[in-house]
C-alpha cells in the first residue's frame, strides 16, 4: 500500500506553489516544508500528548487532490473590507497577508503538523476590516472533503482594525459518509484595538476522516475575541487554541461544544497567555459523550511577569452518556503576577435519576429526557456567541447530531 | 517600586533565617561506616556488607540501582532543578555502627544534644506513644510503649523489619511503589537505610501517634529512608514525621520511599511536617494501598526545603476504600513546593478527596499536580479536588497542573482550583482596626489556611501556626 501511494503522499511531495503567488509566499512554503521535515513526530513521552492518540498521526496515505471544494457566501459587505479567498489576496494583498500571516508559533504540540500546513495550504479566506467599520452579517466559508484519502489544508486569516467588528464562520464537511479525508487547518485571528472579532468553527466531517485545528488568536488593547470550536464529525479530532491577551484591558472568550458518540475522538489543547495587565479571559468547554467516545482536555491559562489584574477562568465540563465513554481533562495554571483572580474547574459526572424521574413526572419519556437535558447542558455554551445567526448555525449541527445518537 | 520588593525580600530572608535556626546546627561527623561519595555497584555491596543484608535484599537493591541508571531524569515535565543534583558528590551512607538505643541515656551526647534541641524526648514524652530518630543513614533511638509492644505493634527500623519480621515485612515490601515507579523509588531501593516498620494488630486502635524523626548532621549526604506500615484489619494508627538538617552550603539529598498497607476497614493517616533547610531536595515517593472499607490519609505540609515534589498517593483497591490528601505548601524565596496527589480507583463505590492549600511568598513557587484516575467497569467512585493558592508578593509563582481521567458515567469528579492574593481592602480594613499590615498579612494568611490547620494534631498545628508566621513576617509587599 505505501509503495503505490508514496509517490503522491502529502509526506513525500514538496510544495508546489501557485506561481502567481507573491516570492515571499513560495519561500515561505519551502522553508515550511524544510521545517516540517526536521521537526520530530511528536512522541509517548511529550506532556501536549498527554492521554493523546499517535496512531492518528499518521497522515502517509493522504495525498493532495483537488476534488476538495471551498464555498464562500460573502454578505454585503461595507466599503474598504476585503474579503477574498486567500490565493486571490496573495496577489492582490500580499504585504497586508505578509504582516500576519502565521506569525505566532505553534506552542501546543502540532508543531510539525502546523509547518505542513504552511508548506501545503493553497485556499482558505482572508478578511480584513478597516477601523471603525462593522460587518453585521457573519461570513461563512464551507470546506468540502471530497474524494477518498484527500487532505485539505485551509487557512483562514482575519484582521480587524481599530474598533472595527466581524464574525466569521468556517464549516467543515464531507462530500459522502465514506470517504476518509484529512483536514489540517490553521486560523489567525488578529483583533486591533477596542474591536471585536468572532470566529466559529463548525467540524463535521464523516466518520473516517481525521482534523487538526490550530488557533491563534492575538487580542489588542480593549479588543474582544472569540473563538468558538463546535465538534459533532471526524473519527479523530485535534483543537489547539492559543490566545494571547496582547494590549491591556484585551478580553477573550474560548468556547466549545463537543459531542462525540461511537469511538469518536477529540483531543483539545488550550492556552490562554496573559502578557498585558487589565486583561481577562473566559474559557469553558463542554463534551457530551456517547457510546466508546474518547475526549481530553488540557488547558493552561500562562499569566506573565508583570500581567497584573488578570481575571482568567477556564472551566471544562464532561457530560458521560454512557458506562463506555471516556473523559481526561488537565485543566492547569502558570501565575507570575500579582493581583490576579484565576479559577479553574473541571467536573465529569452522568445525568443524575433525580433529573430524569422529574421530566419523567411531567409525561416525557426517559429516552427524551435524557436528550433533553444533553441537549441544555450542550448548548447553554452556545448562547455564549451572543450573535443570533451564529447561534443558529451552531444550534442546527448539535440537533444534526443529536438526532443520530 | 523595585527597592521596595528587595527589602522586603531581605526582610523575607530574614524570617527564614530566624525560622531555620532552630534546626541550624550540626556536630562533629563521628562515623565508623562511610560509603564514600559516588554511587556504583561497589557502594550498594558496601551498604549491603554493613547491614549484612540477607541475600534477596542486596539483589533487589541492585536490581535498584540497574533501574535508577536506566532511567532519565524527568525534566520534560519537571523542573530543570533536577539537573542540578552531582550523585557523583553525594555520600550515600553514614552510620556510627552502633544500634538504635531504647533508652536516651543510652544514646551518644551530640546526638542527644540534637533532638533536646528539637524537641523530641519532651514530645514523646507530652503524648507519642512511640519515637524512632534517626541521624544521618541509622535510627539512634527507637522505642514504643510497653503495652503496645504487648499487644503485638511492632515499631522498628527497616532493617530491622526486615530481618526480625521478614513473614509480615516481605510480602508488601515494594509492592505498593515498585522500584521501577520513577527514577527516585529506584535510588531509595538501591541504597535504602532507616525508615519506620511499622504492623499494628488486628482491630487494634492505637490512641497516641507514633513519631518519627529524620535529622540529616552532614555535609553533602543523602538520606534514604525506607517506611512501611502495614494496618492489619480493623486496626488504626496515626504516624507522624518531622525532619530538619543543618543549612549546608553544598545540596543535600534526601529521597525517601513510604509505603502504607491499610488492611480492611482499617485506618492509616500519615502526617508529615517538612522544615529541611534551604538547600535539601527532597523528592518522596508516598503511595498507600487500602483495602475494602480501609481510609488512608496523608496530611502532609511542606514548607523548608529548595525543591520538594511529592505527590502522596492513595490506590483505592476494596470496595468502599477512602483516600484523602490533606496538603499545605509554603514557598519562600528560593524555594519550589512541587506539591500534589495521585488517587488512584479501583474498585466500586470508592472515594476520594483533595484539598490542597498553598502560599508563595517573595520569589517562591508552589505548584500542584495531581493525577484523578478512575477507570472502566467501576461505579460509584467519586473524586473532589481542591486547590488554592495564595500569592503573597508580585514576584511570587503558583502552579497547577491536574490530570483526571474518567471511564464510565457511573462517577462524579469534581475539580476546582483558584488563586487569589490577600486583597488591599483586607488589609486596610484589619489596619483600621489598629492592627499592623504585618500582622494583618499573618492574620489573612492563617485564615487562608486555618481549616486545614485543624486537621493536624493539636500539638502540630499551634506550632505550624507558629512557624507560617515566622516565615510570613515581613513579607507584606
Amino acid at each position: 500500500m505505501s509503495t503505490i501511494i508514496a509517490q503522491s503522499s502529502i509526506l513525500e511531495s514538496a510544495p508546489q506553489t501557485p506561481s502567481e503567488s507573491p516570492k515571499w509566499f513560495s519561500d515561505l512554503q519551502q522553508q515550511a516544508w524544510a521545517d516540517f521535515q526536521s521537526l520530530p513526530m511528536p512522541s509517548r513521552g511529550d506532556e501536549v500528548w498527554r492521554f493523546g492518540n499517535l496512531k492518528q498521526l499518521d497522515f502517509s496515505a493522504f495525498t493532495e487532490g483537488g476534488a476538495s471544494e471551498v464555498k464562500f457566501q460573502i454578505p454585503s459587505l461595507p466599503d474598504g473590507v476585503i474579503c477574498l479567498p486567500l490565493a486571490e489576496a496573495l496577489q492582490s494583498h500580499g504585504d497586508l497577508v505578509h504582516e500576519h500571516f502565521m506569525k505566532s508559533d505553534a506552542r501546543l504540540g502540532s508543531a510539525k503538523f502546523t509547518a505542513l500546513h504552511k508548506a501545503k495550504t493553497k485556499n482558505g479566506i482572508f478578511v480584513y476590516v478597516p477601523d471603525s467599520v462593522e460587518v453585521e452579517e457573519p461570513i461563512e466559508v464551507s470546506h468540502i472533503l471530497t474524494g477518498s484519502n484527500e487532505a485539505i489544508f485551509p487557512h483562514t486569516l482575519i484582521i480587524t482594525g481599530k474598533n472595527a467588528k466581524v464574525s466569521v464562520v468556517d464549516r467543515f464537511s464531507s462530500s459522502n459518509e465514506d470517504d476518509a479525508g484529512l483536514c489540517i487547518a490553521v486560523n489567525d485571528l488578529i483583533a486591533g484595538e477596542g474591536s471585536k472579532l468572532t470566529y466559529c468553527a463548525v467540524q463535521e466531517l464523516n466518520t473516517n476522516s481525521r482534523m487538526i485545528q490550530v488557533n491563534a488568536t492575538n487580542v489588542g488593547r480593549d479588543a474582544h475575541a472569540t473563538a468558538f470550536i463546535a465538534n459533532t464529525g471526524a473519527q479523530w479530532a485535534r483543537n489547539e487554541s492559543v490566545s494571547k491577551m496582547a494590549g491591556e484591558g484585551a478580553h477573550s472568550d474560548m468556547l466549545s461544544c463537543s459531542i462525540p458518540a461511537g469511538t469518536q475522538q477529540y483531543d483539545q489543547r488550550t492556552y490562554q497567555h496573559h502578557a498585558s495587565p487589565h486583561t481577562n479571559s473566559d474559557l469553558l468547554y463542554k463534551n457530551t459523550l456517547y457510546g466508546t467516545s474518547k475526549t481530553v482536555f488540557s488547558g493552561l491559562i500562562l499569566v506573565d511577569e508583570g500581567a497584573h489584574y488578570t481575571d482568567a477562568y477556564q472551566t471544562c465540563r464532561n457530560l458521560l452518556m454512557e458506562d463506555t465513554t471516556e473523559a481526561n481533562s488537565m485543566p492547569g495554571l502558570e501565575i507570575n503576577a500579582d493581583q490576579v483572580k484565576c479559577s479553574h474547574g473541571s467536573t465529569s459526572a452522568s445525568i443524575s435519576d433525580e433529573e430524569i424521574y422529574y421530566l419523567c413526572a411531567r409525561g416525557i419519556t426517559p429516552q427524551l429526557a435524557r436528550r433533553l437535558i444533553a441537549n441544555g447542558f450542550s448548548t447553554d455554551v452556545v448562547e455564549r456567541l451572543r450573535n443570533e445567526k451564529l447561534e443558529t448555525i451552531v444550534l442546527e449541527a448539535i440537533e444534526r447530531k443529536f438526532a443520530t445518537v | 517600586m523595585s527597592s521596595d520588593t528587595a527589602t522586603v525580600d531581605r526582610e523575607t530572608q530574614t524570617a527564614i533565617d530566624i525560622d531555620r535556626s532552630k534546626g541550624d546546627f550540626s556536630f562533629p561527623e563521628n562515623h565508623k561506616y562511610d560509603a564514600g561519595v559516588g554511587l556504583t555497584k561497589a557502594t550498594v555491596d558496601y551498604i549491603s556488607d554493613v547491614k549484612s543484608d540477607p541475600d534477596w535484599v542486596r539483589a533487589f537493591r541492585h536490581k535498584g540501582l540497574d533501574t535508577f541508571l536506566d532511567k532519565p531524569m524527568p525534566t520534560h515535565w519537571a523542573t530543570e532543578d533536577l539537573e542540578n543534583i552531582d550523585f557523583d558528590k553525594i555520600r550515600y551512607y553514614l552510620s556510627d555502627g552502633q544500634k538504635p538505643k531504647r533508652s536516651w541515656d543510652e544514646v551518644p551526647p551530640e546526638v542527644l544534644e540534637t533532638f533536646e534541641r528539637l524537641g523530641v524526648p519532651e514530645q514523646e514524652r507530652a503524648f507519642l506513644a512511640g519515637v524512632e530518630a534517626q541521624y544521618d543513614s541509622e535510627a539512634a533511638y527507637s522505642n514504643v510503649k510497653e503495652e503496645l509492644e504487648k499487644d503485638g505493634v511492632i515499631f522498628v527500623n527497616s532493617t530491622e523489619g526486615l530481618k526480625e519480621h521478614e513473614e509480615v515485612f516481605r510480602p508488601w515490601f515494594g509492592k505498593v511503589i515498585p522500584t521501577g515507579d520513577n527514577k527516585f523509588s529506584a535510588l531509595n531501593s538501591a541504597v535504602f537505610s532507616g525508615g519506620s516498620f511499622i504492623y499494628i494488630p488486628k482491630g487494634l486502635k492505637v490512641k497516641h501517634p507514633l513519631q518519627a524523626y529524620f535529622r540529616i548532621n552532614s555535609e553533602n549526604f543523602g538520606q534514604f529512608e525506607r517506611t512501611l506500615i502495614i494496618a492489619d484489619e480493623g486496626s488504626e494508627v496515626m504516624y507522624m514525621e518531622g525532619c530538619t538538617a543543618p543549612k549546608f552550603e553544598t545540596a543535600t539529598l534526601h529521597s525517601a520511599v513510604v509505603e502504607l498497607v491499610a488492611m480492611k476497614g482499617a485506618k492509616i493517616q500519615y502526617v508529615t511536617v517538612q522544615n529541611w533547610s534551604s538547600n535539601v531536595f527532597n523528592l518522596v515517593t508516598k503511595r498507600g494501598l487500602a483495602h475494602e472499607d480501609a481510609e488512608v490519609r496523608w496530611i502532609d505540609c511542606n514548607i523548608g526545603s529548595r525543591l520538594t515534589m511529592k505527590y502522596p498517593g492513595v490506590v483505592m483497591k476494596g470496595k468502599r476504600a477512602r483516600g484523602e490528601v490533606i496538603s499545605i505548601a509554603l514557598a519562600n524565596s528560593g524555594q519550589h513546593q512541587d506539591t500534589g496527589a495521585k488517587m488512584i480507583h479501583a474498585a466500586d463505590d470508592t472515594t476520594s478527596n483533595v484539598v490542597s492549600k498553598s502560599i508563595s511568598v517573595g520569589e517562591g513557587r508552589a505548584t500542584y499536580r495531581g493525577q484523578v484516575h478512575i477507570p472502566k467497569h467501576l461505579k460509584g467512585c467519586k473524586n473532589n479536588t481542591e486547590c488554592d493558592a495564595l500569592m503573597i508578593n508580585a514576584t511570587s509563582k503558583t502552579d497547577t497542573y491536574p490530570a483526571i481521567t474518567v471511564r464510565g458515567n457511573q462517577h462524579v469528579t469534581q475539580h476546582e482550583a483558584s488563586v487569589s492574593q490577600v486583597s488591599e481592602e483586607m488589609l486596610f480594613y484589619m489596619q483600621q482596626r489598629g492592627i499592623s499590615e504585618a500582622a494583618a498579612m499573618s492574620l489573612a494568611v492563617n485564615g487562608f489556611i486555618n481549616d486545614l490547620v485543624s486537621e493536624f494534631p493539636m500539638e502540630y498545628s499551634v506550632e505550624l501556626k507558629r512557624l507560617i508566621e515566622l516565615e510570613m513576617e515581613g513579607s507584606v509587599g
